[in-house]
């Protein structure tokens, strides 16, 4: 059974999965596969959001999630302004609504925001005119990276029904693992969470997941090993002896991986702390879908954009 | 001078354990007379009928905010937010800058409190000097000049050993140590209720165990000195117990409740959207932890009420809520939060609901007041039990807007306050 596509999202913000109903997600999952296509084309852009103006507020370093929303942004045509906490006014000690409310003054359409703090995109969606979009809230949110990594399941799979995907590391600080939650449970797959016990947040599997310790009880006959980082600038305090111990306990190596479905797909949100949270014989191997996750970002923007500037389900044409 | 007769109100005044329709006369600030069908032409009379008359409220847990905060509130408009929510008396935190640490910052307090302040006023002098948590400050010279309390409050005193002899030292004095309960290792830096909302919120969590394992050790203390504990905005069902154990054992412990406490859980931090209006400490908690502070107010387990009314400016709050400071004011919107969840909806005894805002606080803080008993000041709480309306920040006296509860209609406002015998605010 597969969910039927909503017809359009409802609200003009995208802050979260935990908003979103099934057939929303369907509906910026079946558009982001008809985005996919134009990046093939000789001409790799389309006239969509032509005229507007989008604002990428990033306050907490990013490259890829920057630059993907960058690519996305001008392949639909818009016009995208890049602004980043170092060298601006938030090092003068300008609030984030001050901010925020000047770059509303210059009449952009969309805010995509990055910011440290959980709930910073909720404040300036009860602001704002434009339509913000969340590209990761601190430990909290980051939809667009749950929507990516469901289509790369969804294209190698065809469907995230009946899944059974493992994320494994650090649960606590992670926004990829609570977006990934949310947003495959809503799906139909069957999610499994594995990390130290020390850093497995309370009533974490209220998100919809299966809770382990051991990272091989969580792996065990899986469709997809899903990695996370090791956050190792959140740890307030040591929640671990030390990262040695770690990469023994919770590292996904070529032995383990042999726990899985033989054809277990390898996904990883980067950046990689390579030979800490994953040995590189597994995250470069035949399995490995890390760079298709890359790939399928910026189709998942791209349908998210569109669809909030108010793009329905038909194709997009130029 | 002035009399004031308050004529056919519903008279609960549980230290007479009255419960009637009677007359109150006030003559030279001092109640004069309770009775049937008083009449005195020389008085100016004030028609209570439908209304509840009770001896003044008391706020044990307020931050006045001055010296040295004066951006967020001063004595004058903190006591006339008090006097507005129907509270005739207030006991301040030290947590002021300079720290009320010493007799010089508490006489000032009473200084600027008698030039202007509408209801009495109270200083809680601090346990240690600068709350740094390191060495006793001058309790005794703190008392001499007007302290009822002392505590280090917005900050646990962490040392076991400094509260050991804090509690020891009160005993000279027979004053209560009021206590902040937070054992900073656990609380970290989390900014509200550990669980599964903070997990889904992504927001870090202070645990229930943050609190409890320092309720438990300040028990254990109390036992070890005799003396006086008073634990504050107390918020979790380990806590409770912990108090409840105390008291079967008859040490001299008690506790106080906040409204905000009694009225969200920890879902309002979600379903505000991260509104910072919702982020004090301690969090609101867990449901599982609000049932249980409901039920040890119904059954006496604690004590009192009182509403850590906490004022920040506007721009301190409007900013990420891992940024913004903990606290909300409280004084405005006490009673009716109050009167409507304990009395309407779990149906409180009125007698037993003004006891914890009035008698109680009066008796455990050795405060004047908490009783209408003829010769005593004329501090009266008249409140209108059927009166319904929105909390309008708007209209704060206060001069913080920083509450939760703005948009909500309540039942149970106060509509007029006296002290002294002195109206010092009326309901327009």
């Amino acid at each position: 059974m597969s969910v039927k596509p909503a017809r359009a999202l409802k609200s003009r913000h995208l802050l979260g999965i935990d908003p979103l109903t099934p057939g929303e997600i369907q509906l910026i999952l079946d558009t982001a596969e008809q985005m996919r296509e134009i990046a093939k084309r000789p001409i790799k852009k389309v006239p969509a959001l032509r005229g507007k103006t989008v604002v990428n507020l990033f306050l907490e370093p990013s490259t890829r999630t920057r630059f993907s929303f960058e690519v996305a942004e001008k392949r639909l045509s818009a016009d995208t302004l890049n602004f980043s906490a170092s060298g601006s006014s938030v090092e003068k000690g300008e609030t984030l609504i001050d901010t925020a409310r000047n770059l509303e003054a210059m009449e952009p359409d969309f805010i995509v925001i990055r910011h440290p703090h959980p709930g910073a995109p909720h404040m300036l969606a009860k602001v704002l005119k434009a339509s913000v979009i969340n590209a990761g809230d601190g430990t909290h949110e980051h939809p667009t990276q749950a929507l990516l990594d469901a289509l790369t399941i969804r294209l190698r799979r065809g469907s995230l029904e009946g899944q059974v995907v493992a994320i494994v590391g650090d649960l606590q600080h992670s926004r990829v693992v609570r977006s990934n939650v949310l947003l495959l449970s809503r799906m139909g797959a069957q999610v499994r969470v594995a990390g130290p016990p020390s850093l497995v947040p309370l009533g974490m599997e209220k998100l919809g997941c299966q809770v382990f310790y051991r990272m091989e009880d969580a792996i065990r006959d899986a469709d997809v090993v899903m990695m996370l980082r090791i956050q190792l600038e959140r740890q307030e305090r040591m929640n671990f002896p030390t990262v040695r111990e770690y990469y023994d306990l919770f590292a996904l190596t070529p032995e383990r991986l042999k726990l899985a479905k033989k054809d277990c797909l390898v996904m990883h949100p980067g950046p990689m702390n390579r030979g800490v949270e994953i040995d590189s014989r597994v995250a470069d191997g035949p399995q490995s879908v890390i760079l298709e996750q890359v790939t399928n970002g910026v189709a998942v923007r791209m349908a998210v954009l569109y669809l909030l500037a108010g793009g329905r389900g038909e194709p997009v044409t130029d | 001078m002035s009399r004031l007769l308050i004529k056919n109100g519903r008279v609960v005044d549980p230290s007479q354990k009255l419960d009637e329709g009677l007359d109150v006369l006030v003559v030279e600030g001092k109640i004069a007379r309770l009775a049937e069908r008083i009449t005195d032409k020389d008085a100016e009379v004030v028609d209570a009928t439908g209304l509840v008359v009770a001896p003044g409220f008391i706020d044990v847990h307020v931050h006045l905010r001055e010296p040295g905060y004066e951006y967020k509130e001063t004595i004058a408009s903190g006591t006339r937010a008090a006097a507005a929510g129907g509270f005739t008396a207030v006991c301040c935190m030290p947590n002021t800058n300079p720290v009320n640490d010493n007799p010089a910052v508490t006489e000032f307090i009473l200084a600027r409190a008698r030039h202007a302040a509408a209801a009495r006023v109270y200083p809680v002098g601090a346990i240690s000097k600068g709350l740094a948590g390191e060495e006793l400050a001058e309790i005794g010279e703190m008392v001499r000049a007007g302290a009822v309390a002392f505590s280090d409050d917005g900050k646990p005193v962490v040392s076991s050993y400094l509260m050991r002899r804090a509690l020891e030292y009160s005993l000279l004095f027979d004053v209560p140590i009021v206590d902040h309960c937070e054992e900073p290792t656990l609380a970290g830096r989390g900014v509200m209720h550990e669980g599964a909302v903070a997990t889904r919120l992504g927001l870090r969590g202070i645990p229930a165990a943050a609190e409890e394992v320092m309720v438990w050790r300040d028990v254990v203390l109390a036992e070890l000195t005799g003396a006086r504990l008073h634990v504050a905005h107390l918020s979790t069902a380990g806590s409770l117990a912990a108090v409840r154990q105390a008291k079967a054992k008859g040490l001299r412990v008690s506790c106080e409740v906040t409204p905000h406490h009694l009225a969200f859980t920890d879902q309002a931090v979600a379903e505000s959207n991260y509104d910072t209006n919702t982020k004090m400490n301690p969090p609101l908690r867990a449901a599982e932890h609000v049932e249980a502070l409901v039920e040890g107010v119904l059954d006496g387990t604690v004590d009192c009420l009182a509403t850590d009314h906490a004022p920040h400016h506007g721009d301190e709050k409007n900013v990420e809520f891992d940024k913004a400071p903990f606290g909300i004011v409280g004084l405005e919107t006490a009673l009716p939060v109050t009167f409507d969840l304990l009395v309407v909806k779990h149906r409180m005894p009125l007698s037993r609901f003004v006891a914890c805002w009035s008698t109680n606080p009066a008796r455990l803080f050795r405060l004047p007041g908490g009783t209408l008993k003829v010769g005593s000041p004329a501090d009266i709480t008249v409140f209108n039990p059927e009166l319904r309306a929105v909390v309008n920040p708007e209209k704060f006296f206060s001069l913080s807007r920083n509450t939760p509860f703005a948009g909500k209609r309540l039942r149970g406002w106060p509509v007029m306050t006296v002290v002294g015998g002195k109206v010092v605010y009326r309901r327009a």
